[in-house]
């Protein structure tokens, strides 16, 4: 099937297979590697691009089903040369070990900051709460970090979200 | 993955015209993609509605519509329902992850499926999957399965943490299909395996679900709790939606759903019928509970299940009583 696609601002026309996934879509066919495939179910969080703007597992989206939509992975995070802020603080805070989940980690990230609304662990859900350790924590549950670099990945993220 | 072709609906209408044998509905696809990866559903054609109008939601005089395509982030996020249903965007938010909940959709949360590990292994038999065929769960692994309404054909649990508060509220499930419009009071929606556990729910095929419709919100102080062997991205053990409305000591209204325990989500009427009425104590509750877990029908290694959801009911409802 016929689809097109912005990827990183770049408008792209495939031909897909209706069982292609995005994920596969993106790695195989666009040469952008940056999103991983871990556990292909939606439960590990390293296939994270932001479709629309909005973080999602591109495991579990049908290539056919986002035709039309607008597609950041990590390759098109910072939109230019430069690093994202986020990347920035990854790097200042050791937030990887293997880097196999960063990719994932950091699209979750720049989706998450622009999430409104309670968490799970927000006392009080008509309250927009800061973004505390324990929110970043429960907001990221997304994505696993099998070296367990999870503490720095928070104090990265705490300081661009702060 | 079996191949399978590919549409998109225009309308509902348009949608329930491309119903048929071997048609499924894709919303998000959080449930649905992944179970044809696994080989547990194989349709013949894919029909989105993810992308149809049902997006919105809506006041309607004093109650609330939800569109069906709503994604589970922006209906926890929405200001009407954190303010007047604080209980469904906590228990919403309770449920998978981040990524997931922008993409699953209200009525996609409602129907994925009930199951269980051996439902999602194809090399293995299930009555769910393959009727007939057995279920190993009841001599495997059950520990996290349900103890109330299983039968011996499965013991699968619904996993959804939203539906149980759908529940609890008195949701209304509007669906159009091949017989026409009609509207399913939860957890109607639900039913238990009896001897038939390859359906999960009353939809006949082909009916579509366009919305979900909350009547007020009752009186009194509600609460959504949810355990679980993580502290997030992890399906309940036990949880309940819960509401208490106490005037002058006495429990003048109550509503319990549980999750993580049932085919279904289980409205707890014999707790609540044993609380209303009565003192707002401890002891009545612990009681309700009792009376509410007497069907229970634990197998070997989920009979703790029994005591966490009896503690869970006194428990949230003692900190529900002013």
């Amino acid at each position: 099937m016929d689809i097109t696609l912005q990827v990183n601002g770049v408008p792209r026309a495939v031909d897909v297979d209706p069982r292609m996934s995005l994920l596969d879509l993106l790695r195989e066919r666009l040469g952008l590697i940056g999103a991983k495939k871990g556990c292909d179910h939606g439960q590990c969080g390293a296939c994270t691009v932001l479709i629309d703007g909005r973080r999602a597992n591109s495991c579990l989206a049908l290539a056919v089903a986002v035709d039309g939509s607008e597609v950041t992975t990590v390759e098109g995070l910072a939109g230019g040369d430069g690093l994202h802020p986020l990347q920035e603080a990854f790097i200042e805070h050791d937030a990887f070990q293997c880097g196999y989940c960063t990719p994932g980690q950091l699209c979750s990230a720049a989706g998450m900051l622009g999430e409104p609304g309670p968490s799970a662990v927000t006392d009080d859900v008509l309250v927009d709460p800061d973004l505390t350790p324990a929110e970043i924590r429960e907001r990221m549950s997304g994505n696993l970090c099998r070296c367990g670099a999870y503490v720095n990945i928070v104090s990265a993220i705490s300081e661009v979200a702060r | 993955m079996k191949t399978f072709e590919y549409a998109r609906a225009a309308s509902p209408s348009d949608a329930v015209r491309r119903s048929g044998p071997g048609v499924m509905y894709l919303g998000g696809g959080t449930n649905l993609v992944d179970l044809m990866r696994l080989g547990v559903a194989q349709p013949d054609h894919l029909v989105d509605v993810s992308r149809l109008p049902l997006d919105a939601i809506e006041q309607a005089g004093d109650r609330l519509r939800i569109g069906a395509a709503v994604r589970n982030s922006d209906l926890a996020a929405d200001p009407l329902v954190r303010a007047r249903y604080p209980m469904l965007a906590r228990a919403v938010l309770s449920g998978a992850s981040g990524q997931v909940r922008n993409m699953a959709t209200v009525a996609g949360n409602l129907l994925q499926r009930t199951r269980c590990a051996y439902f999602q292994d194809v090399s293995r038999p299930c009555n769910k999957r393959r009727p007939g065929s057995g279920c190993p769960a009841i001599d495997g692994d059950h520990e996290n399965l349900a103890v109330l309404g299983r039968s011996d054909a499965c013991v699968a649990t619904h996993p959804s943490d939203m539906a149980v508060a759908l529940a609890a509220l008195d949701a209304e499930v509007h669906v159009t299909g091949p017989g026409g419009d009609r509207i399913i009071p939860m957890p109607g929606l639900h039913r238990l395996p009896g001897d038939a556990p390859e359906r999960d729910t009353v939809l006949e095929p082909g009916d579509l679900i366009t919305a979900v419709e909350l009547p007020p919100p009752p009186p009194g102080a509600s609460a959504y709790r949810k355990v679980r062997e993580r502290a997030s991205f992890a399906f309940a053990l036990v949880s309940i939606a819960a509401v208490l409305d106490v005037r002058d000591g006495a429990v003048a209204g109550c509503r319990v759903a549980l999750g993580g325990v049932a085919h279904a989500p289980w409205r707890a009427g014999r707790a609540e019928q044993a609380i209303i009425g009565g003192p707002a104590t401890g002891e009545a509750f612990l009681a309700a509970a009792e009376a509410e877990l007497d069907e229970a029908r634990p197998l070997p290694r989920n009979a703790f299940k029994v005591p966490l959801a009896r503690n869970l009911i006194v428990r949230t409802l003692e900190e529900l009583t002013p």
